[in-house]
């Protein structure tokens, strides 16, 4: 079965620092960490004290309410340091890599023999369930549950994201190996959209082949889904990223955990942007290479500009993102800037100035907020910039009110933040919708529990 | 000097009033700090700025406007400079006040609430002068100003939450409040009421032209034909009217440029005209006027309420299909009352705050269609 979807509705963001198809380095890495704070709503236990020593593929926290759900160490080696924040909350887990980089062997697997109770219990030990995340709210799959269906997103839209033909171009075999698995896992399939009939992943077999065209967020899988199946009240959909089936996979055939990647460094502040190879949770200071020196105004994002996460110069890499973006923090005043006829140098969605004038040109965006936040006053923006049937502002609203009823309503089960970060770019008001919309869902999983 | 202002720094009460020119000046140094990382350059400020922009035309044609209708009610023999400054002298004070007296409660409310100051009173400051008689006494102006902005917007909670229009509630209060002052056919005209009432005039000329009426269009809708001549007057807008509504060259203009720029919704405007011409061909057929229904559009506050009033998007319809429906009852509901209503000659002001309340209630409906629509469909995928 295919299916060609082409969505209208979008913008891809023209920034500078598009990262160019080289590696070039590959980091050994130092200390690595891993951080409960890349994982929504669930709380984890630490299973290793500082000192202890970890194998590639060795249980380091667990999920509290799914005790089989864990999280292991990537690397071999000794944990440095387990680092709390406020109220002991478990900030990460740092474990610093011995020279062997020995790996658990959880032993090879021939997926087509093998029942769904199987295949379940090798991704939860071997420490690759975290990436399958469930929807709605964007949480750990629950083991328990048989999702309505699986979806993958084989390519990205997002600002200056990794080619994943480029990241994942060589992983076919082993992704092909991870669909044959979760595809056991539902009834209902497992769902795969490239963006192009010539993609190298539309050569997998025994899935729902989709095609999406369209700018971004036509690489989200939430809009993916919205446009191919919608969620609906009692509905349970899984999905992964490519990046995590390629690890799976990698399991399944290996019989160890290798979670190496490579990871686009890009922005308008990198320095000859290009990818490296490394882990997830590596130190930012190992990519310092890319930023220029003795600068202190850049902000590092673990992630793309839209939806990342910055975790500044002493930060480590997030467990889902295969890219870091470096920009401009931008606190500077601007005289008169909004009473300027046109200001070359911003971009803007909107035709008030005259970015739509050369749409091939690229920016230094930067981090300044261009405005003070006011409430809601255009309605008709953000459906602009949003593929999806549902009402944004309505969808806000309810949230900030605190109202389920109407959250259920407007589509609160179809959306993580990351849906809605174009509208939250597009926003003359400045409002932070990603951060309403992750409250709402904050709500949601705290009163349907 | 921004410490001073700051919390907990002397002049730290005034720091919404300080905030307020600050931003004005310059674009804050305030960075992202959760979700995106990088915004658009685009601002309320730069939307607001955009519709004052599209105002300017009307603006600047009701000023010669007004110029020219008292030239020619006293027979008067004015070039174009003297009419656009007979009519800048009148207008400006109608600006002052607008702006002084609205200003100055919503840095009140601001300062009260402890908020930043919004952009909103830019664009309703800028449209009362253009939507009230030229005449009007300047107190009247101030009390209506006074009403609408504390009953219309802050008691609501300021821009973005307010229900009607608070430009046309301004024009409601004075409306009925002061009929004899807003309506009629003495009030259109420059310098008339002053001198009605003290017998002499601006300057020059002491007496009227012989057969001047200062009647707008509307008042004579009963009795009107269709006249080449007339719909030229009205379409370019040297007629008696409020100050910027009476040219629809110039509206068209503004319409221009918030549709280019995205900041009025062209959907509005059009159902708003289809509802106007419907009716007012209705209306024709039916022999409730000799005129046919395109005149409707020309006439009266029709344009100006259909391209800047009903398109003001916080009281406006919301969801795209609402606001199809919301600008076509707009449009159709004035020219009703314009045409079956002995009471009232203009029903555009009326139409609109009856639609402003209204609006919530098409986008529920509208929205709960779309939500059945949806359910249903995931049900046959299924």
């Amino acid at each position: 079965m295919s299916n060609n979807i082409v969505l209208k509705r979008g913008l891809d963001l023209p920034v500078n620092g598009a990262a160019a198809l080289k590696t070039s380095k590959t980091v050994a890495a130092d200390v690595v960490a891993i951080k409960p704070t890349d994982f929504r709503g669930c709380t984890l236990r630490l299973l290793v004290r500082e000192g202890d020593k970890v194998l590639a593929g060795s249980p380091v926290l667990a999920d509290k309410k799914c005790p089989d759900i864990i999280f292991a160490s990537p690397v071999s080696g000794t944990v440095a340091e387990i680092v709390r924040g406020d109220r002991r909350k478990l900030l990460a887990v740092l474990i610093k890599a011995d020279a062997q980089n020995e790996a658990i062997d959880f032993g090879k697997k021939n997926v087509s023999g093998m029942k769904a109770d199987e295949i379940k219990e090798q991704l939860l030990k071997g420490g690759v369930w975290p990436f399958i995340v469930q929807r709605p709210y964007g949480i750990l799959a629950d083991p328990t549950v048989q999702p309505k269906a699986i979806f993958i997103s084989a390519f990205s839209t997002a600002p200056l994201a990794a080619d994943l033909e480029y990241t994942l171009g060589a992983e076919v075999e082993n992704i092909q190996t991870a669909v044959d698995a979760l595809a056991k896992l539902t009834a209902g399939g497992v769902h795969v959209c490239t963006n192009s009939a010539s993609s190298k992943f539309s050569a997998l077999k025994g899935v729902k082949a989709h095609v999406v065209e369209g700018k971004h967020p036509a690489g989200n899988v939430g809009v993916q889904i919205s446009n191919i199946s919608p969620i609906m009240k009692g509905d349970t959909v899984w999905t992964v990223s490519l990046q995590g089936a390629a690890a799976i996979g990698k399991l399944l055939n290996t019989g160890k955990l290798d979670l190496t990647r490579k990871i686009a460094i890009t922005g308008p502040r990198a320095n000859d942007p290009a990818y490296v190879e490394a882990l997830p949770g590596t130190a930012m200071s190992e990519f310092a290479c890319f930023a220029a020196q003795g600068e202190s105004d850049i902000r590092w994002v673990s992630g793309d500009i839209l939806t990342g996460t910055a975790v500044g110069a002493n930060g480590y890499l997030g467990f889902f993102d295969n890219q870091v973006t470096l920009l401009s923090e931008g606190n500077y005043y601007e005289m008169l800037g909004w009473a300027k006829p046109a200001r070359p140098k911003l971009h803007s969605f909107a035709r008030t100035y005259f970015s739509w004038l050369c749409p091939k040109k690229k920016y230094d965006m930067d981090t300044n907020t261009h405005g003070g936040v006011r409430p809601f006053v255009l309605s008709d923006v953000y459906s602009k910039v949003l593929p999806m049937d549902i009402y944004p502002v309505y969808l806000c609203k309810a949230c900030l009110s605190n109202n389920i009823d109407d959250m259920e309503k407007f589509g609160i089960y179809e959306v993580l933040p990351e849906d809605l970060a174009l509208c939250e770019y597009v926003d003359p008001s400045k409002i932070e919708i990603q951060s309403i919309i992750a409250d709402g869902i904050a709500l949601m999983l705290k009163e349907m529990a | 000097m921004a410490p001073t202002f700051s919390e907990g720094g002397k002049l730290g009460f005034l720091h919404s009033t300080f905030d307020a020119f600050e931003t004005f000046a310059f674009v804050p140094n305030t960075t992202t700090k959760k979700g995106s990382h990088v915004r658009d350059c685009n601002d309320i400020k730069r939307v607001m700025i955009m519709v004052v922009l599209a105002l300017v035309p009307a603006m600047l044609f009701g000023m010669y406007n007004v110029g020219l209708q008292h030239s020619a009610a006293f027979g008067l023999d004015w070039g174009f400079g003297q009419m656009f400054w007979y009519g800048l002298l009148k207008v400006a004070p109608l600006f002052i006040v607008s702006y002084l007296v609205g200003l100055a409660i919503e840095f009140t409310g601001a300062q009260l609430r402890g908020h930043e100051l919004t952009e909103g009173y830019l664009v309703t400051g800028f449209l009362i002068p253009l939507i009230v008689p030229v005449d009007v006494p300047l107190w009247m102006l101030a009390i209506a100003v006074a009403f609408a902005v504390i009953f219309g917007k802050e008691v609501f909670g300021g821009t973005g939450m307010n229900i009607w229009n608070p430009a046309l509630l301004t024009r409601a209060f004075l409306f009925f409040s002061y009929p004899s002052k807003m309506s009629g056919d003495t009030v259109w005209t420059g310098g008339l009421s002053k001198f009605l009432a003290k017998g002499h005039c601006f300057q020059g000329s002491d007496s009227l032209v012989d057969g001047f009426s200062g009647a707008t269009p509307l008042a004579n809708l009963g009795s009107a034909t269709p006249d080449c001549g007339w719909f030229t007057d009205m379409f370019v807008g040297t007629i008696p009217g409020a100050v910027g509504e009476t040219s629809v060259i110039a509206i068209l203009l503004g319409a221009a440029i918030l549709i280019w720029t995205g900041v009025a919704s062209w959907k509005i405007m059009v159902s708003s005209i289809a509802g106007g011409l419907l009716i007012g061909y209705l209306g024709y057929w039916g022999g409730a006027t000799e005129l046919p229904g395109y005149y409707q559009l020309v006439m009266g506050g029709f344009m100006f309420g259909t391209v800047f009033m009903a398109t003001d998007p916080v009281t406006s319809a919301q969801t795209e299909c609402g606001k199809w429906i919301y600008g076509f009852l707009i449009g159709a509901l004035a020219v009703v009352v314009r045409l079956w209503n002995p009471g009232y000659p203009e029903g555009m002001m009326l139409a609109i705050l009856l639609l402003n309340t209204f609006a919530p209630l098409i986008d529920h409906c509208v929205i709960t269609r779309s939500i059945a629509k949806k359910a249903k469909k995931a049900k046959v995928n299924a």
